[in-house]
């Protein structure tokens, strides 16, 4: 029974691990532009076909690399063309464009790779399990976890002690004090967007590797990520980062009583988290609305 | 537009629900897909209540429109094989729904109203996609159908007769189109109005716009219902697909796509979104492409949508 709650409860964690890379870059895009990305699911799947078929060219480590600057690449045309124009105007059309965007990404991602899903070949020597008796502790998981938390501090890094990240963050707070600073906030809108999608791209690879393949693999995330941002609290990064696991454990850890409300759990989550802490975890007072 | 002209506009729309079944098909059409803008049309301008006349961000209606489908399919198939009854039932799960649901998000504005509504609305959907027993899952719930309706002297056969469907649709139609009318035109759908325009206003006029928005929201979602409720009841079945949360997005789209400053906006986006969905995805593989690109190109170069833009015109 214990191995078993751990298996679960560790599986929650990786699946967190995912909903927390999601949800970060969606909560960049969200605090300096306004805009909700209902395409970062589409992101993230091409992310992963991308990395599919750069394998047989570049091995699984240089696909690891490039498939994301790719998406990002991709992503910031993407802002440049078609999410500019809207910041500043009601959040309907932001919320629009990207839905339709993310219909689009779902349905190109079928029509070059096919619908069924494909696997993903990872180096032999991270799949073998590291113990016998705790099976799930493969290699790769283990590799996986590594790496998100290298991705999550490098994010953290590059926001806490570059003149690009704190540039981000002051923005957040009042974007036109940065701008009337001198700072072009037009490329930081596109810089930041570009983080948010490289770091959507990065889950996809990983994600490839432990899940498989599939063009609908990026949009079932989509909706637990704003649940994480939710429960982490508008506004925080950390926040985000904490609701993510937080979301993932109480799933794996419903899986083991009441498997069938594995996926409503976290909503019942987000539920008490309004109705007893508002602003969310970290959220910070008077940044609700 | 004048008094008059409003006034013919309303003359023409109603003349054209009236006589759909008999030129829908001259135009490639069929009775269903009448049925089916009206059911559309009918859940496009419940939303646009809160949308566009009380100016709040919902991306979770779809929820509401799937708790009155499967309200009326469970009610119809476990309780009792009636059509009112199935209605009520649905009606009465969203109405408690959403006056739950709203309670809690009442406060919340712009995006995160929309993340948080939308968010929500996946409850649903993943209890009627894991409850198999009783909701049939994935699969959908079907062994029942609708039930011929008892006028006393005579019965209107609704489920023989598609016509006689549709016609009973555009009645439940017209009679909630005229209560949110009427809602619009009193003192309290004026204040929804001035919450629109100038919230912070309103809040100093001593207007309690919390309780505002949560009535117009429960409002919104319990004809939202209606729509649900008859969309089961013209399918004869309901699956989960009808609460997920593209559902959501697609009567959003119809009513940006429509005018959603416009009472009737929203019922003409219904009707192009409709029929536009029908003929691609009897085209193509691909009409998710279509569709997002519908998405896309109406945010980015019709964001008034038809009526809007018919209406700009006409000032000029």
């Amino acid at each position: 029974m214990t191995q078993l709650i751990l298996f679960d409860v560790f599986n929650g964690l990786i699946v967190g691990a995912f909903y927390a890379l999601m949800a970060l870059g969606l909560s960049l895009i969200l605090n300096l532009s306004g805009v909700i990305n209902f395409a970062h699911g589409g992101f993230l799947a091409l992310g992963a076909y991308l990395a599919y078929s750069l394998m047989p060219y570049l091995g699984f480590w240089g696909a690891l690399i490039v498939a994301p600057v790719l998406t990002a690449v991709l992503g910031l045309v993407v802002e440049r063309v078609l999410i500019r124009p809207l910041y500043g105007g009601d959040p309907l059309y932001g919320l629009l464009l990207t839905f339709g965007l993310a219909y689009i990404f779902e349905d190109v991602t079928r029509l070059i790779w096919g619908a069924q899903s494909v696997p993903f070949q990872v180096p032999a020597w991270l799949t073998s399990p590291l113990s016998s008796e705790y099976f799930f502790l493969t290699g790769y998981r283990v590799f996986m976890i590594i790496l998100v938390a290298i991705a999550v501090a490098g994010l953290f890094g590059v926001l806490g002690y570059t003149r690009l990240g704190m540039r981000i963050r002051a923005g957040t707070r009042d974007l036109d004090t940065v701008s009337t600073l001198g700072v072009n906030v037009r490329v930081l809108r596109s810089l930041n967007f570009g983080i948010g999608i490289y770091i959507a791209g990065l889950a996809g690879v990983l994600a490839a590797g432990l899940l498989g393949l599939s063009p609908t693999m990026g949009a079932s995330l989509l909706m637990p990520s704003f649940v994480a941002i939710i429960v982490g609290g508008l506004g925080s990064l950390l926040g985000t980062l904490l609701g993510g696991l937080l979301i993932g454990v109480a799933s794996g850890l419903t899986t083991v009583f009441f498997p069938s409300a594995s996926e409503a759990v976290i909503y019942v989550m987000m539920g008490l988290v309004l109705l007893l802490r508002p602003r969310g975890l970290l959220g910070e007072e008077g940044r609700i609305h | 537009m004048s008094a008059n002209g409003r006034r013919a506009f309303d003359v023409v729309i109603w003349a054209l629900l009236l006589t759909m079944p008999y030129w829908m098909g001259a135009i490639g059409g069929y009775t269903e897909l009448a049925t089916r803008v009206v059911v559309m049309g009918l859940a496009a301008m419940s939303l646009n209540f809160l949308l566009g006349f009380t100016g709040v961000l919902s991306f979770g209606h779809a929820a509401y429109f799937g708790l009155g489908a499967y309200g009326t399919a469970m009610a119809i198939k476990y309780i009792a094989p009636n059509t009112w009854l199935g209605m009520a039932v649905g009606i009465a799960a969203a109405a408690i729904a959403s006056a739950l649901i709203g309670a809690v998000i009442v406060r919340r504005r712009g995006v995160y109203f929309a993340m948080v509504t939308i968010a929500f609305g996946q409850v649903f959907y993943f209890i009627a996609f894991r409850w198999n027993t009783v909701t049939g899952g994935d699969d959908g719930l079907t062994g029942w159908h609708r039930m011929p309706i008892d006028l006393g002297l005579t019965q209107l056969d609704i489920y023989g007769e598609d016509k006689a469907f549709y016609y009973f649709a555009l009645a439940v139609f017209a009679v909630c189109v005229g209560m949110m009318a009427l809602l619009l035109a009193s003192p309290f759908g004026r204040t929804l109005l001035a919450i629109r325009e100038n919230e912070r206003r309103a809040r100093f006029l001593g207007i309690p716009i919390e309780r505002h928005i949560w009535l117009s929201f429960v409002i919104s979602c319990v004809f939202v219902s209606v729509a649900g409720s008859l969309y089961a009841l013209l399918n004869n079945f309901t699956d989960p697909r009808a609460l997920r949360f593209d559902q959501s997005g697609n009567f959003v789209i119809m009513a940006v796509l429509g005018g959603m400053r416009s009472f009737w906006g929203p019922l003409i986006g219904a009707a192009v979104f409709v029929a536009l969905q029908d003929y691609v995805s009897s085209r193509t593989e691909n009409w998710m492409s279509v569709i997002g690109l519908v998405f896309v190109l109406v945010v980015r170069f019709f964001p008034r949508g038809i009526l809007g833009v018919l209406r700009g015109k006409a000032a000029a």
